[in-house]
């Protein structure tokens, strides 16, 4: 039982994979059956990881050290359940976007390798595991990221490959640094075994330079607006939505469970610094950019800065209650920005096939001939500008409050810009929706590329932002108690 | 935090939810079902009205009405009624009914029905919430909410001005939001979670964070003065006059502008503590910006032509009436500035309307046009000098009864400079109003009105349009007339004082 369910989530998308590649002619109608069973498998384990918490196993019968390790914990299984969730939405509507076009043939066997990598990555237990399934998490990305053929598309990824291959390799030194010191690279025994050297500092200091390379943060962000604003719309959204996601995460895990005991204020400071840097300037960029999916990558340069504001203060805070809480947040944070990256990307897809082009000054008729589209750009922009009753308003609130409370009142002047940026290219897009173009005639125009990302906006603010308790009860963590 | 669900507890969501749900229902109808939407506008509005009369005798006999979410550990989200807070729904609910029938006429055969009229139900939502809202951080949410649904309402047109105004109503509300967001967290992390008590909770904080707290106090009134239309946070009122009539009205009566007022009343009384206000020097600085706006307010309005632009800068000086209200200590103050946050609303509802009228009827949108409209619109006219008169404060309209009471609290307070402020306001008020008043009933119509529509109506204009000014000047002179009578504004005014300043 607790093996398929951890086995299933990366096995599923894979024979999916493979089976749309031997039979490219059904590979659509393939793909979406295998996007329904993947994110079932994925909320399935998530339901487990919930009632009995953390789970383990060990495949192909070695011990420990030797064989494949998988577990789940709160924290994959929050990741896990978005990139369930957001993967089904970029399906559906990949299957209308994709439809009579030579292009979607290669789009299905590359996206469900792509979900097979990210469910890897979320799941694997031991770093050299990680750094596979990375690897082929870049490449896939990249390929998918190609899907257009055009010039900048092309030229666009392979910088995205090549950036995605030196980070990886700069993330496996750390890895063989690690290795040697301690011949074991499973994550549960390591976090038991480090202890504080020049060595291990290292590696620590390799891994994180190679993953902030993956997840785009400021300034290694170079490749990322690019690779995503060029892909076509559903690319866009599995490049923005998750796949930045997939590096944040090890990150994450890296600094607060593997190597907590390495990790000082000043290194944390680092990376607060470097995510305000992000905030700052991607949300600039974003306010600059003349074209919509150029803004929403920006806008995503800006919002992987929010995440590494968490370090600081995870770093400043004692273990207990308080830091819960912010931990919890961080990944509301995450996730919400999964849900509204997605549909702003998907809704924006619509809004360029609609008028042919996505220059932001002269999308006034496309965006007010499709309310619900508009509608769902809306509602995944306050979530990005986050605004309640967003999650990310949520988790920004948690994340001010520890900031005051740590006495690290700086970064409040971080998040106040960067607020009122973010608001700035949003509305720079909404209000070309109130034009005095013909009225619509009725809100839902084209129900099934519509409706995925009008799901993906609403659930982004409206669950996450009113319901957020589950991600506490996921992790475990009884919140501060009044 | 489970909670039995009982009608004590639903309640108060019932009451946010009869707008919000028929308004999420309209913008999925199609453009030409006018019927089905005008079904949904009033079934909401009528529900929404009898829940409030059954909130309104709860509360009157001192049943606690909460509605309690948990979206995170130790994050709330918190419907409370209280007598405030019942003052301010009701409001809102009686004018949402009027104004939904005036939206219903006035955009009869405009473009973009479906949005307008979801965006207003959002509107009216919001409002709701921060009305009922019981501690801060679901204020904050609503008071943003709002921000959100307004927006769409005053682009609607689409018109370049449009835009323009919109976005700068925007970009003061989202700075003004953000001041909010700090003061508030800010607020938290001193005290945990800060629900609204009457009497306010801060007084027994340690004497070494009153620095901070006065700080907290200054963040606040920015984020709350951006929508009180304070000076100098008013700039994006003039600006967002560009909207529809109906939008004006309900921005100027009810929604933004009164959110903000209502904000500050509940930050200086159910956080802070009027006495604990008062002892931090609070009080003061309120006072001062308050004063300051009154008389920058009407001499802003007696310059201009525009008529909308007039009512707009005279809604800056009075909404200042509920802070000045809300800045003197003692409770016959306290029931001036709270009565006053209904009387202006429907006054001022009631001018709006009329603005709307000749603009839409005779194509008169400035004071220099208004010659003789009085001749040609009895009723609107009618309708308009009384809330004119009652702006001035001539009795026994309701406006007087504000000032009356105000008035009253300064000298009780010891604080004289007051009443010299409410003299020069009055005597200001008179010098804008009078003049229209003038021009409208004693000057010769023109031959030609600049844009007349006939309507095909048995009155001066289209019925839908014209009750709404009726009804509401009717209110104006029965709130003045019958101000002792039970459950009359000042009546609930008073009962809002006393626990207030329950000791």
């Amino acid at each position: 039982m607790t093996t398929d369910s951890l086995i299933l989530p990366i096995a599923l998308p894979l024979l999916g994979a493979l089976l749309a590649t031997a039979l490219p002619r059904i590979a659509p109608l393939l793909g979406v059956l295998t996007a329904a069973l993947t994110a079932m498998s994925g909320l399935w384990l998530t339901g487990l990881v919930w009632v009995s918490g953390d789970l383990s196993i060990v495949l192909g019968g070695w011990g420990l050290p030797l064989g494949i390790g998988l577990s789940a914990d709160g924290l994959s299984a929050a990741l896990l359940a978005m990139s369930s969730l957001v993967g089904l939405g970029i399906s559906v509507y990949a299957l209308g976007y994709f439809s009579g076009s030579e292009r979607g043939l290669h789009f299905w066997p590359l996206w469900l390798l792509l979900w097979t990598a990210l469910n890897g990555v979320f799941l694997a237990a031991d770093l050299f595991n990680l750094y596979v399934m990375l690897e082929l998490l870049g490449l896939s990305a990249a390929a998918l990221g190609a899907l257009t053929g055009s010039r900048d598309a092309v030229s666009a990824n392979l910088r995205y490959l090549l950036v995605g291959l030196l980070g990886s390799i700069t993330y496996l030194l750390g890895v063989a640094l690690i290795y040697t010191a301690y011949g074991t690279l499973d994550i549960g025994l390591l976090s038991e075994r480090v202890e504080p050297s020049a060595l291990v500092s290292t590696s620590l200091v390799l891994m994180t330079a190679g993953l902030a390379l993956k997840a785009a943060l400021f300034p290694l962000h170079f490749w990322l607006p690019p690779a995503h604003a060029n892909a076509p719309a559903p690319v866009s959204a599995a490049l923005s939505a998750l796949v930045v996601k997939a590096a944040f995460y090890l990150i994450l895990r890296l600094w607060t469970d593997l190597f907590a005991t390495i990790t000082d204020a000043g290194a944390a400071f680092i990376l607060g610094a470097l995510g305000a840097g992000a905030i700052l300037w991607g949300s600039w960029r974003a306010l600059r950019a003349e074209r919509l999916k150029l803004l929403a990558a920006y806008s995503t340069v800006a919002q992987i800065g929010y995440l590494f504001l968490f370090f600081p203060l995870l770093q400043a805070l004692p273990p207990g209650p308080a830091r819960d809480d912010l931990f919890a947040a961080c990944v509301l944070m995450a996730v919400t920005h999964g849900f509204a990256k997605a549909g702003f990307f998907l809704a924006a897809g619509l809004v360029q096939k609609k008028a042919g082009h996505d220059r932001i000054d002269e999308l006034g008729g496309a965006a007010q001939s499709m309310p619900a589209t508009t509608f769902s750009i809306a509602l995944a922009g306050s979530a990005l500008i986050g605004l309640p009753p967003s999650g990310s308003f949520i988790a920004k609130w948690v994340l001010m409050q520890s900031a005051l409370e740590t006495g690290q009142w700086w970064w409040l002047i971080v998040i106040a810009l960067g607020t009122l940026l973010a608001a700035a290219y949003i509305f720079r897009v909404l209000s070309r929706a109130f034009g005095q173009e013909p009225t619509p005639q009725c809100f839902i125009t084209d129900a099934r590329a519509e409706i995925p990302a009008l799901l993906l906006a609403l659930a982004s603010v409206a669950l996450l932002g009113l319901a957020a308790g589950p991600i506490w009860s996921l992790l475990g963590f009884e919140g501060v108690q009044i | 935090m489970s909670q039995l669900l009982t009608w004590t507890t639903l309640l108060p969501a019932a009451i946010l939810l009869s707008s919000l749900v028929p308004g999420a229902l309209i913008f999925l109808l199609r453009e030409e079902s006018h019927v089905l939407r005008g079904v949904l506008n009033m079934a909401g509005a009528i529900i929404k009205l009898v829940l409030v009369a059954v909130l309104i005798w709860g509360v009157f006999l001192g049943v606690v009405f909460e509605s309690r979410v948990t979206i995170a550990p130790g994050l709330d989200l918190v419907l409370h009624a209280d007598a405030l807070s019942v003052l301010f729904v009701t409001l809102s609910t009686v004018l949402w009914l009027v104004t939904t029938i005036y939206a219903i006429g006035y955009l009869e055969h405009s473009p973009n029905r479906s949005r307008f009229f979801g965006f207003f139900s959002l509107c009216v939502s919001a409002t709701v919430g921060i009305a009922l809202a019981g501690n801060l951080l679901t204020f904050v949410i609503f008071y943003e909410i709002l921000t959100l649904a307004t927006y769409p309402l005053v682009a609607h047109r689409g018109t370049p001005d449009a835009t323009r105004g919109a976005k700068i109503y925007l970009a003061y509300t989202m700075a003004g939001g953000v001041a909010l967001l700090i003061g508030a967290v800010w607020l938290r992390s001193l005290t945990g979670p800060v629900d609204f008590v009457e009497g306010g909770v801060l007084a027994a904080m340690p004497e070494a964070l009153h620095p901070q707290l006065i700080a907290i106090f200054l963040f606040l009134l920015v984020g709350l003065g951006v929508k009180a239309a304070l000076f100098p946070f008013h700039g994006w009122l003039p600006q967002s006059m560009v909207a529809p009539a109906p939008v004006s009205s309900l921005l100027h009566a009810v929604a933004v502008v009164k959110a903000g007022a209502f904000g500050i009343v509940r930050v200086v009384y159910d956080v802070y503590g009027v006495e604990f206000a008062s002892q931090l020097g609070l009080l003061t600085i309120l006072g001062i910006m308050a004063s300051f706006t009154i008389v920058y307010g009407s001499v802003m309005a007696l310059t201009q032509d525009g008529l909308k632009k007039r009512l707009a800068y005279s809604t800056v000086s009075q909404v200042s009436y509920i802070a000045l209200g809300a800045s003197i200590l003692g409770p016959v103050a306290t029931i001036g500035g709270m009565v006053h946050l209904v009387h202006q609303g429907i006054m001022k509802i009631t001018l709006f309307f009329c603005a709307g009228n000749y603009a839409e009827t005779l194509g008169v949108h400035k004071v220099s046009q208004m010659d003789g409209v009085g001749r040609r619109m009895p009723w609107t006219t009618l309708a308009f000098s009384v809330g004119a008169l009652g702006m001035i404060g001539i009795p026994p309209i309701a406006g007087f009864v504000s000032k009356w009471y105000l008035g009253l609290g300064a000298v009780e307070a010891g604080e004289h400079w007051v009443l010299l402020i409410l003299a020069a306001s009055t005597l200001l008020n008179a010098a804008y109003f009078l003049p229209i008043l003038y021009k409208a009933w004693f000057r010769d119509p023109p031959q030609e009105w600049p844009n007349e529509h006939v309507f095909d109506s048995r009155f001066e204009t289209m019925g839908a349009l014209l009750w709404p000014p009726v009804i509401t000047a009717a209110l104006c002179i029965i709130a003045g007339l019958l101000a002792a009578a039970p459950f009359s504004p000042l009546e609930w005014a008073t009962l809002i004082a006393r626990r207030e300043y329950q000791p």
